[in-house]
């Protein structure tokens, strides 16, 4: 039985002759892409939770609260659209962040203190 | 700032970053076959979702009740929600979320076969939740570990809303085999249906499903179809025990040796009669996703054509 299989959620699905590569650039009427950060209760940060597309950003907040906030998920949110953000680097770890991968001494672990010194 | 490594360098640090079970993220680079693989895999599971809001819309209008009916309403809102997260998942991927719509309702793309079964009576409603959802569950959970982190995060969420979807299913089913006889009959009678259907959700058989090694090496698979399969009839036997309702599948019997249920195969013609688009409903299921989409074009056009008035305004 080549050409399906169960992956994703609801199961068997065919896996060959499905295009995957888009077509055409998005036709009149498309909506622009919005991040979507929430802030789970006061005293934690905003925390990015994925993306939706609106026309505008009142839209984009108020689609967020029904997509993202269905069982008190959040107590606020930013929308921003996506192509506002700009990234470190194409990589989730590469030398953009060297510069402080070789400076040991800014954590505490770094100085040996005698165990007999209380409170340090 | 940033050297371009040479391309087996990258690859070696994606073997390495996914043989370590940590996640690869959109910006990271990927082999091209890998991000084909997750958008075909993430695509159709959210066309999926989005389908799946029809078998059990369905009944929104005729719920016994309106605590029924709210919680009916919630949960086919949360299919709607899943398949937004996983449309944002495969965004993620360079997918663009009208083109996947424009796949799918061209039949292009594909969505799981068990929607493509029609919800006769209102028990359906009970046991899509109980078998199917549960089913789903037993796919869904190893997929929060996927190596792509944000089908991976998806997929939490998800698991998280499925866990009150079965519950309300089994929820309402027991309430109606403590019925009358008729409620009874009628639960047992979309158990009869809903039971062959469920188990080939978790596709063909091992040894019969040659995309599943490379899968599981990308570690966007974690278990095999046969395993899931063996999970959900060793979960769901005890249910049907304390629900009173008869599995219909006569070789069904614990096996002391392997310590797990022996059961038969679903016919596998159906199976695959379904999948290639000849089952009960695929027809109706993507003319109404055609519809909605369709019917909704002039809403989608009058909201950005009155964003960008109100833009201007603005400047």
């Amino acid at each position: 039985m080549t050409g399906f299989t169960a992956e994703g959620g609801h199961g068997a699905v065919p896996t060959e002759g499905v295009p995957v590569t888009p077509d055409a650039p998005a036709g009149r009427g498309s909506w622009p892409l919005f991040e979507v950060f929430v802030r789970g209760k006061r005293g934690l940060n905003h925390v990015h939770v994925g993306s939706l597309h609106a026309a505008d950003e009142r839209m984009a907040l108020l689609h967020a609260r029904d997509g993202y906030t269905r069982r008190n998920e959040g107590v606020s949110i930013w929308v921003v659209r996506s192509t506002d953000i700009t990234a470190s680097s194409p990589a989730e770890k590469d030398p953009f962040f060297a510069p402080s991968g070789d400076k040991v001494y800014r954590h505490p672990t770094f100085y040996s203190i005698p165990d007999d010194v209380p409170h340090l | 700032m940033t050297a371009i490594a040479e391309a087996p360098e990258l690859e070696a640090y994606f073997d390495r970053t996914v043989a370590d079970d940590q996640r690869i993220e959109p910006r990271d680079w990927m082999p091209e076959a890998y991000r084909k693989t997750l958008i075909r895999q993430v695509a159709q599971h959210a066309h999926s979702e989005i389908i799946g809001m029809q078998p059990e819309g369905n009944w929104l209008t005729r719920a016994p009740s309106l605590r029924r009916k709210a919680i009916l309403l919630a949960k086919v809102q949360d299919e709607a929600g899943h398949g937004l997260y996983l449309y944002s998942a495969a965004e993620t991927l360079g997918a663009d979320r009208d083109d996947l719509t424009v796949k799918l309702i061209e039949g292009r793309q594909k969505y799981s076969s068990i929607f493509n079964y029609p919800t006769l009576t209102f028990a359906d409603v009970g046991v899509i939740g109980w078998l199917v959802d549960g089913a789903a569950i037993c796919n869904q959970v190893p997929l929060c570990r996927s190596s792509y982190g944000p089908y991976a995060r998806g997929m939490v969420r998800i698991c998280k809303e499925e866990s009150f979807h079965q519950r309300q299913g089994y929820e309402l089913l027991l309430t109606m085999v403590r019925g009358t006889p008729a409620q009874r009959a009628m639960v047992q009678e979309s158990v009869d249906r809903w039971w062959w259907p469920s188990l080939m959700m978790f596709g063909p058989p091992d040894s019969d499903s040659p995309n599943t090694e490379q899968s599981m090496r990308w570690r966007v698979k974690r278990h095999t179809n046969d395993e899931l399969r063996q999970r959900f009839v060793d979960m769901t036997v005890p249910q049907a025990e304390a629900l009173g309702v008869t599995l219909p599948n006569p070789d069904l019997r614990w096996n002391p040796e392997r310590g797990r249920y022996d059961f038969g195969e679903p016919d596998w013609v159906e199976f695959k009669e379904v999948v290639g688009g000849r089952g009960p409903c695929n027809a109706e299921r993507l003319a109404q996703r055609r519809a909605a989409h369709e019917n909704g074009a002039w809403v989608r056009e009058a909201a950005a054509v009155s964003a960008a008035k109100r833009r201007e305004r603005a400047s």
